[in-house]
């Protein structure tokens, strides 16, 4: 039976004196993908930013409500962010592969980690770059600079850098927008994959892909939840008229 | 003349105008430069790096020069370089941004203006005389690296600052620390711009002569600080003595400062020499600089 891996419980954000988000009440069972859409500013990024408490890295930023991670408050005082943050993964809206070789790359995660076994991260480099699609295109490169692959490549590198430490939860802050389309369909394709072992969470400002990649959907508009739901409703029969303008494309 | 013509007109001038001044630039240092070497180059032999300075040009070297300037530097960069890396790390990266850190900032930027001269006086005031450094190596040394500091602090951050945040987010994404990001990520990132203004920094320390002046660094002097490698007769064949940092001193820049004023004809060939080593030891370092921001760079590029 599906649990619920993650939970928010009106979650509030603030930069300073401005609210983000709005209380938001929201829970994400285990290896399900939900797609988060809204317009520009509604506070998708800031609501996912705030699951792995990367935003706590920004001066000014605060957070009021409960984040339930595994039955857990992430920011209980015994929840240590480093740890959090190895099972709540995350990839970003533009790559940003380190300035190392692609092994390097994906062996971070281990260095600091203290794991120096070679075989260990050896077999992670390649399993990891398989699950990506990447294997076939740089194996015999592994040394080469992340930074000379393509932009779709890089992407698909920093997924496997994130997927190689294993993490429970996968957080995509709008993973194909600086991307071409062929990538795009290569890492949809990714996302259908990781379902089975991750819970995914995908913020995305493309419609169809959200139609495409998730099972559940939740609607944000100007830091507020409008609508939740699975997917085929929500983009078939939206309860609420503001939903039913946006997925149709009449605002945002 | 139509518009078309007129805006060439502007545009050619212009452009003279801009040839003009960079030659007038650069005519003024090729005439300085060469008629430093006209004068100087007969003195260049081995002789002049071997020899104490002398009453008599034609005798006089600049042995204890270099070495001091070789002493003073090294202790500058012990110095200044851990103090100046660790100061800047902190303020870009863990320093709260707040008006007390702020107004510290706003204060490094200053010192970095201040005149060197002043810095002389801390030294002597300091050093010198309340910790009885006397006019020392070591004296001398940690003005200078006073000297220095701000640049490499702000060095620092501005290469640090250059790195984009994506980076870093990258890094605590995966779980990593404050420290193993900047250990791992940030320092390796940002080191060719560091040294580059590390460098920059100590070949700027190594032509300053009034504080040094100031702390009281010799003019004449024919001996040399005591050498940090003793080789011994006996197992283990070598120690390591501190007593050269208490010794007095000059450097290349005071020699220099002193042979200028004198009379005689010959010792104007003789600054002139110097000139000429201060110079292509200003350049070499300047060189190494440029070096290392190019291979920067070509390896990241974000």
């Amino acid at each position: 039976m599906a649990k619920n891996i993650l939970e928010t419980q009106d979650l509030k954000a603030y930069f300073g004196n401005k609210q983000i988000l709005k209380g938001i009440n929201l829970a994400f069972l285990s290896n399900t993908v939900t797609a988060i859409i809204g317009p520009s500013g509604c506070g998708k990024s800031t609501f996912i930013r705030s699951i792995n408490r990367i935003n706590d890295l920004i001066p000014n930023f605060r957070i009021e409500g409960n984040i339930i991670f595994n039955d857990q408050d992430i920011h209980d005082k015994n929840v240590d962010e480093v740890d959090l943050r190895r099972k709540v993964g995350m990839v970003f809206q533009r790559p940003n592969p380190f300035p190392k070789s692609i092994y390097d790359n994906i062996a971070y995660g281990f260095n600091i980690y203290g794991i120096k076994d070679k075989y260990t991260i050896d077999a992670a480099v390649e399993n990891s770059l398989k699950k990506v699609a990447l294997w076939e295109e740089v194996k015999n490169n592994l040394s080469q600079n992340a930074l000379t692959l393509s932009g779709g490549q890089q992407q698909r590198l920093c997924f496997a850098r994130a997927l190689a430490i294993e993490p429970e939860v996968l957080l995509l802050d709008e993973p194909c927008s600086a991307i071409d389309p062929i990538s795009t369909a290569k890492i949809e394709e990714l996302i259908h994959q990781l379902k089975k072992n991750y819970t995914i969470i995908i913020v995305t400002h493309n419609m169809q892909q959200a139609a495409r990649v998730s099972d559940y959907t939740a609607f944000f508009l100007l830091g507020e939840l409008i609508e939740f739901g699975k997917t085929d409703g929500i983009f078939t029969a939206p309860k609420d008229k503001r939903t039913e303008a946006y997925i149709t494309g009449r605002f945002g | 003349m139509n518009r078309k013509a007129l805006n060439n007109f502007w545009d050619k001038l212009f452009k003279l105008l801009g040839i003009t001044s960079i030659s007038f630039g650069l005519l003024v240092l090729l005439a300085l430069i060469i008629d430093v070497i006209i004068d100087g180059y007969p003195r260049i032999t081995l002789n002049f790096f071997k020899s104490f300075p002398s009453r008599k040009p034609e005798m006089a070297g600049i042995l204890s020069a270099w070495v001091g300037t070789i002493w003073i530097m090294v202790i500058t960069a012990l110095i200044s370089i851990p103090i100046g890396i660790g100061a800047g790390i902190y303020l870009e990266e863990y320093a709260p941004k707040n008006k007390f850190t702020n107004f510290i900032e706003i204060n490094i930027a200053n010192l970095a203006g201040v005149p060197s001269v002043i810095y002389g006086l801390l030294g002597l005031g300091f050093f010198v005389r309340y910790m009885n450094l006397d006019r020392s190596v070591l004296a001398g040394g940690l003005t200078l690296a006073l000297l220095v500091l701000p640049v490499i602090i702000l060095s620092t951050r501005e290469a640090l600052r250059a790195i984009p945040s994506s980076i870093r987010e990258a890094s605590y994404a995966l779980g990593a620390t404050k420290w193993q990001t900047i250990r791992n990520q940030l320092l390796p990132a940002a080191i060719g711009n560091i040294l580059t203004g590390i460098i920059l920094a100590m070949s700027r320390a190594m032509g300053e002569t009034a504080p040094l002046i100031t702390v009281g660094a010799l003019t004449y002097i024919a001996f040399l600080p005591q050498n940090p490698v003793i080789i011994k007769d006996s197992f283990p064949f070598m120690g390591i003595s501190f007593q050269g940092l208490f010794d007095p001193f000059t450097v290349l820049p005071i020699q220099i400062y002193n042979w200028v004023s004198r009379p005689q004809k010959g010792f104007i060939t003789d600054a002139a020499a110097g000139i000429m080593v201060l110079l292509i030891l200003t350049l070499i370092m300047n060189s190494i600089a440029i070096f290392l921001r190019y291979q920067n760079q070509k390896r990241v590029r974000w």
